[in-house]
């Protein structure tokens, strides 16, 4: 319990600097700050005050932050100035697209990446294992913008397998359950009007993308398992079950991999941040709707409170899945609690 | 010093690995010095008549445009080679600015600790907790896109890694009796700090500099390509990118070989930085 607090009070000044770095984003930028939000053809005086007034621009700075904080608690992160919706519903219409991408190449990654170790890993030294970890180091150094337009090259533009940007095909109508396609394809009326086809077409849009995102968890995912198989497989009690006369998949499924799965985990929840990155770079090449195009559209149209909005969400969420993540690995590994 | 250096090179030899990045670096550092003797044409000369023309191995090619031309007429391959000059300089100054700013504040977190480190460490993981790229996006929206911004940015990233690589390295050394001693002969803190102490904190140093040339010529690479970097009509390779990307179906080519480049040089440096972590490795088993 003490440590759970502990890890909530550590996280205070961490979110304090974030809110204020996101604060001062706006007040930082060369300008005046309510020319900026109106753009180039600028005010009359009287609408420039009474602009400024009601963005709170005339106050103290202090008393500015303290009003940011609290609208930020409120959960109001101010409008948009291209569509005027308010920040938080434009998030929230996006990021279940993030969210079905980001899931999916990490399932991608995982599924391939710790199988690969593993058998890299038993197989020390091996030309396979030689084989897998160049292929990891060059995935692991991928421009992923490059990447993605490579797969498209070849699977959309070349063979004709796959779409090349968007979620779905225009043509199918998903009414929202989850903002998840994969699952809300399989809805009852979707099923009834259009069979499997729309399922299908956002897998197929799906494919490309996930692989791309994928690609450097997956090479990261590769060589921890290996390295981590590596390190378990020489300890003692690997030694004793094999004296023991325990057949070689017993030791290495049961006993082997429980304990070299520990760090693997921790470097799962590592990988979100990463994910998070990628998705930017993703996105904007798949013409993606989520979270990572929304940003760099809202840099490139100056759409200030969204940048703002949208950095502060994603840093918080980041937090909170690295906090859950120790939370998790206190309670899985008890030699922690000492 | 000169024998690590040796040392460190006979140890790095048995790694084939870092031997191929050494040789890769080795090709793009002399291509980015002998640029203007070695590209064919100027990089920003415009050929009108030659508009998106295959590479010369290609049908379609011309012999005086090797790696073909460009959406508005020009040489690829002079551009690639000009754009291994910014690479290469864009991943330098990186490294140099956030080594130099992540040596002074790691050595003094943890040479004083307190106050200070706790400051010190609070502002990493504060950095730490933003996906790079976002931090770096965050930095340039503010600052205006522009390549020295964008090299501003991704450094402030590059930061917090050599932090902590140097603080607990410090922590380590700062009890050590060759400081001790130091200090009894009455060095001065700052001495101690950056004579006595920095020296024996390099083999980390070395490792992380290298990887950090990866991550900084790959992140402004992504800058680049979203239109936050390099401004056209500079030749960088993620600029290149991003203003191929419109005719990824009719000309490839133009998709293709900047990240080529891209990858075989962020490649070069993470294999050299493997190689150097496993030949440094063993050095710092044996101070322990």
């Amino acid at each position: 319990m003490k440590f759970i607090l502990k890890k909530f009070f550590d996280l205070i000044p961490t979110l304090l600097g974030i809110s204020l770095i996101c604060f001062f984003l706006i007040r930082l930028i060369p300008g005046d700050p309510v020319l900026n939000l109106v753009g180039e053809r600028g005010l009359d005086p009287v609408k420039y005050l009474e602009m400024k007034k009601t963005l709170g621009l005339d106050l103290p700075i202090l008393e500015q932050f303290w009003i940011f904080l609290k609208k930020v608690i409120q959960g109001n992160l101010g409008t948009s100035i291209v569509s005027n919706n308010s920040v938080w519903s434009e998030f929230i219409e996006r990021f279940p697209a993030t969210l079905e991408l980001g899931l999916i190449a990490l399932i991608f990654s995982t599924i391939i990446g710790i199988p690969l170790g593993i058998y890299a890993a038993l197989k020390r030294n091996s030309f396979f294992d030689y084989f897998l970890m160049s292929a990891s180091l060059i995935g692991y150094s991928m421009p992923i913008f490059w990447w993605g337009l490579i797969l498209i090259l070849i699977f959309s533009v070349k063979l004709g397998l796959t779409p090349v940007s968007g979620r779905i095909d225009l043509l199918y109508e998903v009414p929202t359950f989850s903002g998840l396609y994969l699952i809300d394809t399989l809805q009852k009326s979707v099923l009834n009007a259009e069979g499997l086809k729309p399922f299908f077409s956002a897998v197929s849009h799906l494919v490309l993308p996930a692989i791309a995102l994928g690609t450097i968890p997956l090479a990261v995912i590769a060589r921890m398992t290996r390295s981590s198989m590596l390190e378990v497989l020489g300890e003692d009690y690997i030694r004793t079950a094999k004296a023991k006369g325990m057949s070689k998949k017993r030791i290495v499924y049961i006993h082997a991999l429980r304990n070299a799965l520990i760090p693997i985990i921790t470097t799962l929840a590592l990988l979100f941040g990463s994910i998070i990155t990628g998705a930017i770079l993703t996105e904007t090449i798949f013409a993606w709707p989520g979270i990572g195009k929304w940003i760099v559209q809202s840099i490139s149209s100056r759409d200030y409170p969204v940048i703002q909005g949208g950095v502060l969400i994603i840093s918080f969420i980041i937090i909170f899945t690295n906090i859950t993540v120790d939370l998790i690995y206190y309670i899985l590994n008890p030699k922690m609690r000492n | 010093m000169k024998i690590f250096w040796i040392e460190l090179y006979f140890e790095l030899k048995k790694n084939k690995g870092s031997m191929v990045g050494l040789f890769i670096i080795g090709i793009s550092l002399f291509i980015s010095i002998f640029a203007p003797i070695l590209s064919p044409h100027n990089p920003a000369e415009v050929f009108p008549n030659a508009l998106r023309i295959p590479p010369s191995f290609l049908s379609g090619g011309q012999n005086q445009f090797f790696f073909g031309t460009d959406d508005i007429g020009r040489d690829i391959m002079s551009r690639l080679i000009y754009g291994s000059r910014i690479s290469l300089s864009v991943g330098f100054s990186v490294v140099i600015l956030s080594l130099i700013t992540g040596t002074i504040l790691g050595v003094v977190a943890g040479f004083y600790g307190g106050l200070i480190d706790r400051f010190i460490m609070r502002l990493t993981d504060l950095i730490m907790s933003l996906p790079s790229i976002l931090f770096a996006i965050v930095i340039v929206a503010v600052l205006g896109p522009g390549i020295s911004n964008a090299i501003f940015a991704v450094s402030v990233v590059a930061v917090p890694n050599f932090i902590r690589i140097i603080r607990a390295q410090v922590l380590f050394e700062k009890n050590r009796q060759y400081v001790q001693a130091a200090k009894l002969f009455g060095a001065s803190n700052f001495k101690l700090m950056f004579n006595e102490i920095l020296p024996n904190c390099m083999a980390p140093l070395i490792v992380q500099a290298t990887l950090g040339f990866s991550d900084g010529i790959l992140n402004c690479a992504a800058l680049g390509f979203l239109g936050l970097g390099a401004q056209a009509p500079m030749s960088e390779w993620g600029t290149m990118l991003s203003d191929a990307r419109s005719y990824i179906e009719s000309s490839p080519w133009m998709v293709t070989l900047p990240g080529i480049c891209i990858l075989l040089t962020v490649l070069s440096f993470n294999l050299l930085g493997d190689g150097l972590r496993d030949a440094l490795d063993p050095r710092l088993k044996k101070q322990n």
